[in-house]
């Protein structure tokens, strides 16, 4: 019993990166309607990037800051550069040029940092806290994530520029009319899922350990999240990572063996689009003929 | 080269143009001879590059099929690539199957999978398969060395490199060369005629507009899951023929860069041409190799630069792009370029 709970927290500790990046996923639907390939490649540069700060002797609170400030500004240009153009494109397209973002964010870091691995320091002490079910690590995971999900959600709810943002990605026409620069609220939105991603890649990368493939595993799990709850639903997006999370866990040390890891995300993939292919708290997209 | 290996089948996307000029078949039996004789001219290496051009050829005329002319994104065709390299080297490997009586066994299985596969695919539009298909790719490496006892797991399957027959006098690189040749003329025949033909509009059809072409009376479900058996089955013998000329498969061979290899080559060549295939075939084999001399990293960043360098300035490809214009050149009296070539971007 005590091993199964123990397996739940670190699966919600793990749950809790992939519902990051399952949100940043979401948000970039919701605001272009185009899955974002490369999300985990952005999310595993910025790592990079707080990697160097760290290393050249800034505090790791203060190299976290200016992480998410560069891949706020480092979303929304390329928002600006490589996604404007083919916002409106064939799905194919879309897919192409996100794909090829991907591969060209991972090829730069390896051609920066090598493919080596790296140790990444994380900001949270490693003790057993709650009688051992869970360390104080898994806790500072799921804490960030929360604290992130909060501010996200005020920003959103309470503040002018977060209600512009939900108008224009809702109907761009309309709040273009209301005199909304829906341009702007879209690479704000990528500047946004890029810190999002910023978050989950620092917070991942104590555990995974720092290289350019660090996130082709958690992106699919991310995914796996997204599709759970729904890929236009934010709130779904958290569930759903949470509950990939433990389910990997659990799954990964009670049933089958951990060199299948991405396989088991496929199959969840896969049986998520079958049975509930709008997700638990996604809405059906109607088409108009 | 490419160009003139690409040159019949831009006319063959247009069966209009084909009965207008008897250029095409002038210049298919042209490049039939200067394929034929290539071989010897070129050193043993170079026409083992050419045998495995002409195998990633095949690998992507199966993608452009299913991509390219019934718009379902797939991101993971080096996972049926793999199958059929598996069933290949297992069958000779294990039960003594002479090399070639591995190709129909190989096309069987991949036909099946990729049936099996489209059936849930049915339900997934979009971005949606484009991300299971990833997954699957992902997944690929992982399975095939899982599943050790019939794969050789990390270390793969060694395979004897068949002989030709005797009395040929040619060695065994050149004699596996006309072996490849010979598969991917047939292929490309038989793509031409099955998109050319009802079935091939009715591939069009469903990825330019679903609702519409259900409305017209296609069946798309049938038609969706019979593109995607198609597709499989042509990626599924060129990988069987890829384990035949390699002599070696093994799980690190079929990671995410060869799926990602196979998109990459379909959008440089053209996604919904069959003579793009060709091109893409010699970008997948020679570009990679080109950058890897500059770094370890260049092939993926070269990759990359491709993808949206094709995507904003030819969505078409190279042959797409090029195609109706060398056709206008060479045809005699001016027609209209094809609807697949015009509508090429994909739904």
């Amino acid at each position: 019993m005590h091993q199964f709970l123990q397996q739940i927290f670190s699966g919600l500790a793990a749950g809790s990166i992939y519902a990051s990046l399952a949100l940043a996923l979401v948000m970039i639907y919701r605001a272009t309607d185009l899955v974002n390939f490369a999300q985990g490649e952005m999310a595993m540069f910025s790592t990079y990037i707080a990697w160097t700060l760290v290393n050249a002797g800034l505090p790791f609170w203060l190299a976290f800051l200016i992480t998410l400030a560069a891949s706020f500004v480092g979303g929304m240009i390329i928002e600006r550069v490589v996604i404007r153009p083919v916002e409106n494109a064939p799905v194919l397209a879309a897919v192409v040029v996100t794909i090829g973002l991907l591969l060209i964010f991972n090829s730069v870091a390896g051609w920066i940092y090598s493919y080596t691995v790296q140790d990444f320091p994380s900001p949270f002490p490693d003790r057993p806290v709650f009688g051992a079910l869970m360390t104080t690590r898994d806790l500072g995971v799921i804490g960030v994530t929360l604290l992130m999900l909060v501010l996200l959600f005020a920003f959103f709810r309470y503040t002018p520029i977060g209600l512009a943002m939900r108008a224009a990605a809702q109907n761009p026409a309309s709040a273009r009319l209301c005199g909304i620069r829906v341009g702007r609220m879209l690479a704000i939105g990528w500047g946004l899922a890029a810190m999002i991603g910023a978050t989950a890649g620092v917070m991942v990368a104590p555990v995974l350990f720092l290289d350019p493939n660090m996130m082709g595993g958690v992106l699919i799990y991310a995914f796996a999240g997204a599709l759970l709850g729904g890929i236009t639903s934010p709130i779904g997006a958290v569930v759903g990572g949470l509950i990939v999370g433990v389910t990997e866990n659990l799954v990964g040390t009670y049933l089958i063996a951990s060199q299948l890891k991405l396989t088991v995300a496929f199959a969840l993939i896969i049986l998520v689009l079958v049975f509930r292919p709008n997700g638990l708290f996604g809405t059906a997209i109607v088409r108009r003929v | 080269m490419e160009k003139r290996i690409a040159a019949p089948e831009i006319l063959a996307e247009a069966p209009a143009a084909a009965s207008a000029s008897g250029w095409r078949w002038v210049g298919i039996v042209a490049i039939i001879v200067i394929a034929a004789a290539l071989p010897f001219a070129l050193s043993k290496y170079h026409v083992f590059e050419l045998t495995m051009v002409m195998i990633y050829a095949i690998a992507v005329l199966g993608l452009n099929i299913l991509t390219g002319y019934n718009g379902q994104i797939s991101l993971g065709h080096g996972g049926f690539f793999a199958v059929g390299a598996y069933t290949a080297a297992i069958l000779m490997h294990r039960y003594g199957v002479p090399y070639w009586a591995t190709l129909p066994p190989a096309a069987l299985i991949g036909f099946a999978l990729g049936v099996l596969f489209g059936l849930p695919a049915l339900r997934f539009e979009g971005p949606y398969l484009a991300l299971v298909t990833l997954a699957m790719a992902l997944a690929t490496p992982q399975l095939l060395k899982y599943f050790d006892t019939w794969t050789g797991g990390q270390q793969g399957i060694n395979l004897v490199k068949p002989m030709p027959p005797a009395g040929l006098g040619i060695d065994r690189d050149r004699w596996l060369y006309f072996v490849a040749l010979v598969v991917l003329l047939l292929a490309i025949r038989i793509a031409a005629n099955i998109l050319h033909g009802r079935t091939g509009r009715a591939f069009v059809a469903i990825r330019d507009h679903p609702i519409a072409a259900a409305a017209m009376g296609i069946d798309t479900a049938k038609y969706k899951t019979l593109a995607f058996g198609t597709s499989t089955l042509f990626t599924a013998v060129a990988g069987a023929l890829a384990a035949i000329v390699i002599g070696y498969v093994s799980p690190e061979g079929y990671s995410l860069f060869l799926s990602i290899s196979f998109l990459v080559g379909s959008a440089v060549g053209g996604i919904a041409t069959i003579g793009g295939a060709i091109v893409g075939g010699f970008f997948i084999q020679f570009v990679p190799n080109l950058a890897n001399d500059i770094s370890d990293a260049a092939p993926w960043a070269i990759y990359g630069l491709a993808m949206l360098f094709f995507m904003y300035t030819m969505p078409r490809g190279v042959v797409g792009t090029l195609g109706p214009w060398l056709m206008r050149f060479f045809a005699t009296r001016k027609t209209a370029a094809p609807f697949a070539a015009r509508r090429s971007e994909g739904a």
